[in-house]
């Protein structure tokens, strides 16, 4: 239940612009309550989330400090995790991620958990079992995905921050379709203990903020080593909170083949090659580059790694220990393939079934162990190009945020959004999408690729561009 | 017809690590179901697996010890498979690099000793229980449904696999004995094939003498008993040596053995073909076992028992040999004193063993003692004795002393008394039937409740029946 | 390299999913439609190249052989959709 705020304390706390720095502020100089700010936050939920949907499940706690919204991939003790699935409904976590602990232990009050593709599976987050979510922008199109829903809450000023989840694009594929600021981390620095798990080599959780410094801030919660997952290190330098505009030194490459690439909208590049010529009056080398085969094979790659990994860590979600179970008059075998079928939608089934083709007998060496070498040589290519560039700019989409029911008839369209996210993800590498502009009045975002453990340059970077750039990250109509 | 038998053995040794393999969870056996679990062991959403560092270095141990290469660099794969005893729906375990390759164990045997090659030894995590209920007890044939305890799983395996060099029943029995030894010995492993610590199968085919290539193999499983695997390979090699002799074939299958029986009988077939989609577990790092790692475990491998087997061997015969070193008692053998070294290990083999004494605790000279006095004093007295010579301060003498009665003074009225009651077998006896002695002894025996000393018995009857 | 349809049963069989029979044909189509686009890996000749198996040059990543608390069995149980005698009933296997 939202509480009684004076009128005051409202004003202070405009959902829609209020920045989680700015929130900060408040809260430290008692200006608002950790209720007041937490009971704005759900009074926005309850006005717009019937609309925008961006939340599966409210909870609305309240403490003293910015609430978070958590992508529903990330599990939260006590509170229903569903991955968007139906194949987890009724399952109540008996512990928390690392990332959820850390927020918790830092103060951070939840407000819900997020919409989002079925595991993490989509670029629109119409693959949700429990329907879609809509885009602050345009309800009529779709947040991205698949972390759409915590796109959306924030975007919507349904949450400060969120944390999303990004496989091939899913954190800043969704920011730059609902314009707002999402990172990518360099893998291996945020943990995944409690992610439910896609793509294990490339499943990495970001933040979404409407500022850049926000985005760091929220990094600088969750990255560093974590006991439990093997796969993380230690940042070697800590995050610097970005200040200033100035870029003079910074080289920047501009590949050719992810701005130049089939299907970006011309508005889509206009904004792009604005900001793009705005960082060289900040002071930056621009120079155009290439990653040829990144781009060509890139997309091809992700969709043998991603299924192959995820038709194993969907083993799991057998009716056994936890989750639905198909009502099956049979043997374990029946229950096993009835629960699985009835259990995941039709994206989920589509990548078992695709993962387990590509590693099947017979098939692993033409499509599993290519593709893992197609990964050395983005990686390599990407290499090269960091030895003489500090930064490489593309769009982060395409396209600006599409209609909702224009893709979902068509995976490989979909796939498509990801073109430009995938090929630095491939190479474990870190991104920040952050709003360039608008194109038919909807958000456009600027890409920003640097090599491993290279967010504080992103950071800057990002801030002085949003700085010079001034887009107003609140919805036109919800102005 | 003389066939050969073919012969590759595939065991699992349970580690005895503290904790499961990638949890932390308690590795303990015969706890309550499901009471040793936690969100990684049990699967759920989002866990991570982290590797047991004490396992790596024990399973590199056991690399060492049976002669194998230790990798520079290993990788842990995923072995897909749907069954509801492994909750992730894959097995974490080693596929084209495993930490250990290429080695050689030796099983002394009656001619000489008998390499057998080791193809690999790779770390992995054990299943969960499942119990079949509803239906025929035991057997998954008929049961309703089954109940599945996650407490055993993921502890961590160490899988070895033979080459198919071991020729016969009775060499696979003296080869898993020896193993067991070893990884007792390592200390890595309680090895105890009833509680499946330590398991076998056995792949099973047979070729004519001078035959070069291999047959078509079986798999036998479910041999949980060293004399299970002998009997059961045995029964196997002389299932195929028949077919063939019978002008049939042998098919690819795998085979329960029933103990009971004695008989094979295959196990009921998958329905579809393994194909378990290996591939490199995205969850783990390699593991490049660091060079003082490999020092230390290496550094903690004593005398093996094949080659203490061999040493024995010189004052022993195999078996005795093999029997001391591999039941652990070869240590209590080589500190009791004796010139009869045959008889020593004959106690330690038999008497001791039933007597199920504790050779780490027993003062070898103290036994040693007790065996040289084994004539001179009754049979029952002498396995007392033994059954008490692990516990603390026993001394042989002292013992023998208080509770044998040697003193003529004591005796002799008993024995007056005896003759005086059979006046029949004393004539007998003068009469020419020496051999009622030993009824003579017993009566006395019978009367002291065992405690007299034989050797005076002996003496005191024979004066008085000549008298 | 067209999949056929007895490979998508297989597939399906693997992953423990189960097609219904009006449904086989669509998945076909589909799974090839996407096995096509992706089989653009093949186009490389990268014999010489090393598969990446992991982004990051971590090695050796261990514990302590140190227990840590189990949950106790009412919570490992709580998510079950079929516990009995402290244990997950499952069907039997086999048929």
């Amino acid at each position: 239940m939202a509480p009684q705020t004076a009128a005051g304390d409202k004003a202070l706390i405009d959902t829609l612009k209020l920045t989680a720095e700015e929130a900060v502020g408040l809260l430290e100089r008692g200006e608002v309550s950790g209720e007041e700010l937490a009971g704005a936050y759900v009074e926005a939920i309850e006005a717009r989330d019937p609309e925008l949907h961006a939340y599966l499940h409210v909870v609305g706690e309240r403490r003293k400090g910015v609430p978070i919204a958590h992508k529903d991939v990330i599990t939260t003790k006590g509170i229903p995790t569903t991955a968007g699935s139906k194949i987890l409904v009724g399952y109540t976590p008996v512990f928390d991620s690392t990332v959820a602990a850390r927020c918790k232990a830092a103060g951070l009050p939840i407000l819900g958990k997020t919409n989002l593709d079925e595991f993490a599976m989509g670029s629109s987050t119409e693959n949700s079992a429990f329907g879609p979510t809509r885009n602050p922008w345009d309800p009529e199109r779709v947040p991205g995905g698949s972390s759409g829903g915590s796109a959306a809450a924030v975007a919507g000023g349904l949450a400060p921050w969120a944390l999303g989840t990004d496989t091939g694009g899913s954190v800043k594929q969704p920011a730059s379709l609902c314009g707002v600021v999402g990172l990518r981390p360099t893998y291996g620095t945020v943990s995944r203990y409690g992610i439910v798990a896609f793509a294990s080599s490339l499943d990495q959780v970001g933040p979404l903020t409407k500022t850049v410094r926000d985005n760091a801030r929220l990094y600088e919660l969750i990255a560093g080593k974590d006991p439990c997952d093997s796969t993380t290190v230690e940042l070697p330098e800590p995050v610097a909170i970005p200040e200033g505009e100035d870029l003079t030194g910074l080289r920047i490459g501009v590949p050719k083949e992810m701005n130049e690439a089939e299907g970006i909208d011309p508005g889509v590049s206009e904004s792009v090659n604005a900001a793009i010529r705005l960082a060289g009056e900040l002071g930056a080398e621009i120079e155009e580059t290439t990653l040829p085969r990144s781009v060509e094979y890139g997309l091809a790659c992700y969709y043998l790694v991603a299924p192959a990994e995820a038709s194993s860590n969907l083993a799991r979600y057998d009716g056994v220990r936890y989750g639905f179970r198909a009502e099956v008059d049979g043997d374990l075998t029946a229950l096993y393939s009835r629960t699985r079928w009835e259990g995941f939608g039709a994206e989920p089934k589509r990548r078992i079934l695709l993962g387990t083709y590509a590693l099947s007998a017979g098939y692993y060496d033409a499509y599993y162990g290519q593709a893992q070498k197609v990964r050395t040589v983005i990686a390599q290519e990407h290499a090269a190009a960091f030895a003489r560039f500090d930064v490489l700019v593309s769009p982060t989409s395409p396209t600006v945020a599409f209609r909702l029911g224009e893709k979902v008839e068509n995976p490989l369209a979909m796939y498509l959004s990801d073109l430009l996210t995938i090929p630095s993800n491939m190479a474990g590498l870190p991104g920040l999408s952050i709003p360039c502009g608008l194109s038919e009045g909807l958000p456009v975002g600027l890409q920003l690729i640097g090599p491993q453990f290279s967010e504080n340059t992103l950071f800057r970077v990002g801030h002085a561009l949003e700085r010079a750039i001034g887009f107003d990250y609140v919805p036109e109509r919800l102005r | 017809m003389s066939w050969e038998a073919v012969i590759g053995l595939e065991i699992h040794v349970q580690l005895k690590t503290r904790t499961k393999m990638f949890c932390r969870c308690e590795n303990v056996w015969g706890d309550e179901p499901n009471t040793r679990t936690c969100p990684v062991c049990l699967a759920h959403p989002g866990t991570l697996p982290v590797p047991n560092r004490t396992a790596i270095e024990w399973a590199i141990k056991l690399g060492l010890a049976l002669d194998c290469a230790i990798a520079e660099r290993s990788l842990f794969h995923r072995k897909n498979y749907f069954y509801p005893d492994l909750p992730k729906g894959y097995q974490i375990s080693q596929y084209d690099v495993p930490l250990a390759s290429e080695g050689r164990f030796l099983v002394p045997g009656p001619d000489g000793d008998r390499e057998i090659g080791i193809v690999r030894a790779h770390l992995e995590e054990d299943a969960a229980k499942t119990i079949h209920v509803g239906g025929a007890a035991g057997r998954i044939h008929g049961a309703e449904s089954s109940l599945v305890d996650f407490n055993r799983g993921g502890t961590p395996l160490v899988e070895i696999v033979a080459k198919p060099d071991v020729r016969s029943g009775e060499e696979a029995r003296r080869f898993l004995q020896l193993l067991r030894q070893t990884v007792i010995e390592l200390g890595i492993s309680d090895a105890e094939m009833e509680k499946g610590s330590l398991r076998c199968d056995a792949n099973v085919s047979v070729r004519e003498a001078g035959e070069k290539g291999y047959r078509t193999k079986t798999e036998l499983k479910n041999m949980n008993s060293f004399k299970f695997v002998a009997d059961g390979i045995t029964a196997e090699v002389e299932r195929q040596s028949a077919l063939y002799e019978g002008g049939g074939e042998v098919v690819q299958e795998t085979l329960h053995f029933d103990p009971q029986k004695g008989t094979i009988a295959p196990l009921r077939s998958k329905e579809e073909a393994h194909d378990y989609r290996y591939f490199p577990e995205p969850d783990l790092v390699a593991v490049e076992p660091p060079a003082e790692m490999i020092e230390r475990a290496r550094a903690e491998i004593g005398e093996l028992p094949a080659a203490r087997i061999r040493r024995l061997e010189q004052e022993l015969d195999l078996d005795l040999a093999f029997g001391l070193v591999t039941s652990g008692r070869d240590e209590l053998y080589a500190r009791v004193p004796g010139d009869d070294r045959r008889a020593v290990a004959n106690v330690l083999m038999n008497q001791l063993a039933a007597a199920a004494v504790e050779p780490g605790r027993v003062n070898g000279e103290e036994l040693g003692r007790l065996i040289g006095a084994r004539d001179r004093i009754p049979r029952n007295l002498f396995l007392e004795a033994i059954s008490r010579s692990d516990t603390d301060g026993f001394e042989a003498d002292a013992y023998l002393a208080e509770t044998t009665v040697s003193d003529a003074a004591a005796l002799d009225p008993v024995i007056d008394g005896i003759l005086a009651a059979n006046p029949g077998q004393v004539d007998a006896y003068r009469g020419g039937k020496e051999g009622l002695l030993g009824f003579f002894v017993g009566q006395v025996m019978k009367e002291t409740q065992g405690k007299a000393d034989p050797r005076v018995v002996n003496e005191r009857l024979r004066e008085k029946l000549q008298a | 390299m067209a999949i056929t349809r007895e490979d998508v049963l297989h597939v399906a069989a693997l992953a423990r999913l189960e097609i219904p029979e009006d449904d086989v044909d669509a998945v076909r189509d589909q799974l090839g439609a996407i096995l096509e686009a992706v089989g653009k890996v093949s186009e490389l000749d990268l014999a010489d190249v090393e598969p990446m198996t992991h982004p990051l040059d971590l090695v050796n990543e261990w514990a302590e052989d140190e227990p840590r608390p189990s949950l106790p069995r009412d919570e490992a149980l709580a998510n079950a959709p079929d516990p009995a005698d402290g244990s997950f009933r499952v069907p039997a296997v086999g048929g």
